[in-house]
């Protein structure tokens, strides 16, 4: 008997192990790896042509080893902080405006009769099926005689425009779920038109609300292409900054210590969210 | 004056009329139920009187005044709903201070309306819960609880118990008669468990194909229905092809099977009129065919097979012609384990002021 539980037990774990075993070295070799790899690029110097200089035995005259000269130019520099904090500025009105203009168009598919619903989803997506650039550039066209173009204005436009969908489809997905009879009882208990959204769709919403906002803020934060094409040249964000160092000065150790703040302060952001979400559970 | 009134209230989905021409009154303090089969209108008689659905035709009055330009969040009806519909995201006090909410009552109101409301309903200590930690019976409790919080003028219940098992559907039963006769709230009942009906209602309206077959007490549904379809779908009955041979008091019968039989009396039938005999096995008596029966109507036959359920059993006794016949025996004589045995000659008998004669 007890022999038998330890086999179970162990065949138990052996299932655990062949289920997540896969997506684990998945995630070790493509995430965690090539993060350090990052983190190892921002304390290196960068090579004479581009690339990285060698950690050891360089050619004469030419630096190698370790250094933390990426970090004190970024924090030697208000520059750096400034552009920060105008993307994160961007990238949380971008994340507002979607959210206003996707919850009702969410609201009118999750709430469509069942046979309509997945062709309205699709024509969400559908701008998808066209080239991302042809679509920015075609906002060129749009807003070049309104002269509106080159603009943070014409940036957050083609922000909104290209995101949209990704903060429709989490609301929907969540609002679809949505048990119907909740909104005749609120109804039938004496809740009008807006109690109704306000006390009972919306705060059931939430998780679509938090899925879709992660889903488009930072994307934006990293988003290069958009601020260059509708933005000019001197409205950069943190994402053109990352490609200059990589693609235009070479700077490989310095864009690597960009994308490195980048990715700490998400990771920031998503963890006081977090605590802030527990925090306000805790207290309703 | 009846607390509500539906006066010729008809309801069509495309070509099926879900409620067909239904007037009924309603009294105040009254535990009300619209029992029926399923799809014979009694849930879409509900969803009217709550206001999710308007008639084609007719009105549906509350205390003398017509609700059809009332949407539902402004009439002083409350519902419990079949999956209880609590609000996933509020606890078990938010969930029941919803009503007091919506209609602005001040917090300390809110908050000893609720307190009440949880005690009455013996959820002590349950307040801070959410309703995916409560059990199907505790969920029950705080939707009754939210739905009678705001004292509505009127309560409807659709079937509420459906979800719950047998044992805490009849522990439910006898709160659910404690808590209407406490808040005196008028209860309106949908159901369609037959048993749960008779159990607790005061007066039950039996429905079929949109139409009130009958409109009565509980026991007078029992014993004298008007109709095979009541008599069949309220408890267990014996439905026995039958003629008039002889109008007036007591009535003459001719079962074509058996022969002639004596039935009580009823106005307004013609000799030759058909219809059925029904009798309810508990008033087939059963004994040894070498014992005789003082009944003025009885028949010998044969044991087929019998259902013991322990308080009592169901004989099914095949009788000359091809007839059968349902006789329940109480197992009440001490000592003794089971009456008869399959194939045992019998002597089903009753009493000439038993069953009745239904012609529709």
């Amino acid at each position: 008997m007890q022999s038998e539980t330890a086999t179970r037990s162990q065949s138990g774990r052996l299932t655990r192990l062949l289920v997540s075993g896969p997506p684990f070295v998945f995630l070790v070799v493509f995430f965690l790896v090539p993060a350090l790899i990052m983190v190892l690029a921002s304390v290196r110097f960068p090579g004479e042509f581009g690339a990285l200089a060698p950690l050891v035995g360089g050619a004469p005259g030419e630096d190698s080893g370790l250094t933390l000269e990426n970090y004190r130019i970024f924090f030697g520099d208000a520059i750096y902080a400034q552009i920060f904090l105008k993307s994160f500025g961007v990238a949380g009105l971008t994340t507002l405006i979607c959210l206003v203009m996707a919850y009702p168009v969410a609201l009118l598919i999750a709430r469509s009769p069942k046979r309509h619903r997945d062709l309205m989803v699709l024509l969400c997506v559908l701008p998808f099926a066209s080239n991302f650039l042809v679509r920015v550039y075609a906002w060129m066209i749009v807003l070049g005689p309104l002269d509106l173009l080159f603009s943070r204005f014409a940036v957050i436009v083609g922000m909104v425009y290209v995101h949209l969908p990704f903060m429709i489809l989490p609301l929907y997905t969540n609002l679809e779920k949505h048990d119907p009879s909740l909104l005749d009882a609120a109804q039938d208990l004496g809740a009008n038109a807006w109690n109704r959204f306000w006390r009972v769709t919306f705060p059931l919403s939430l998780p679509g609300i938090f899925s879709g906002s992660a889903l488009v803020f930072i994307p934006v934060l990293g988003m290069f292409a958009i601020p260059e094409i509708l933005g000019g040249k001197d409205d950069w964000l943190v994402g053109n900054l990352i490609k200059e160092s990589f693609l235009g000065t070479r700077d490989w150790p310095f864009g690597s210590m960009l994308s490195l703040m980048l990715t700490i302060a998400v990771l920031a952001i998503a963890g006081a969210a977090a605590w802030l979400a527990r925090r306000g559970v805790a207290r309703a | 004056m009846a607390l509500l009134e539906i006066r010729n209230v008809t309801r069509r989905f495309a070509d099926f009329t879900a409620v067909d021409d239904v007037s009924l009154a309603v009294k105040a303090g009254e535990f009300f139920t619209l029992l029926g089969p399923s799809g014979c209108g009694k849930t879409t008689l509900l969803r009217m009187i709550a206001g999710f659905d308007l008639p084609d035709e007719g009105a549906i009055v509350l205390d003398g005044i017509d609700l059809k330009d009332t949407p539902p969040e402004k009439r002083p009806i409350h519902t419990v709903f079949q999956s209880y519909a609590l609000f996933p995201h509020m606890t078990v006090a938010q969930n029941i201070a919803f009503p007091l909410r919506m209609a602005g009552k001040s917090g300390s109101e809110v908050a000893s309306g609720v307190k009440a409301a949880i005690e009455q309903v013996k959820l002590i200590g349950k307040g801070d819960s959410y309703p995916h930690e409560l059990s199907g019976g505790q969920k029950q409790r705080v939707a009754l609880a939210r739905g009678l919080v705001n004292r509505p003028r009127l309560l409807l219940l659709d079937e509420p118990l459906g979800a719950l098992d047998a044992k805490l559907r009849e522990q439910l039963q006898i709160e659910l008669i404690r808590l209407q006769q406490d808040v005196g709230v008028t209860f309106v009942f949908v159901t369609h468990a037959q048993a749960e009906a008779l159990a607790l209602s005061h007066r039950i309206a039996v429905m079929n194909h949109g139409k009130i077959e009958q409109l009565d007490e509980p026991d007078r549904l029992y014993g004298f229905p008007k109709s095979r379809f009541v008599a069949d779908f309220i408890g267990n009955v014996n439905m026995i092809d039958a003629v008039v041979a002889r109008a007036g008091t007591p009535l003459g019968l001719t079962l074509p099977a058996l022969g002639p039989v004596t039935a009580p009396g009823r106005e307004g039938i013609a000799e030759g009129a058909k219809g059925v005999f029904i009798i309810r096995p508990e008033q087939v008596a059963i004994r040894a065919a070498s014992e005789p029966s003082p009944d003025p109507n009885q028949f010998e036959g044969k044991v087929n097979n019998f259902l013991y359920v322990g308080d009592v059993t169901t004989y099914i006794v095949d009788l000359p012609g091809g007839q059968r016949i349902e006789a329940l025996l109480p197992n009440s004589a001490p000592g003794r384990a089971k009456f008869f045995e399959i194939g045992d000659p019998v002597r089903v008998s009753w009493k000439a002021e038993a069953g009745a004669f239904l012609d529709r």
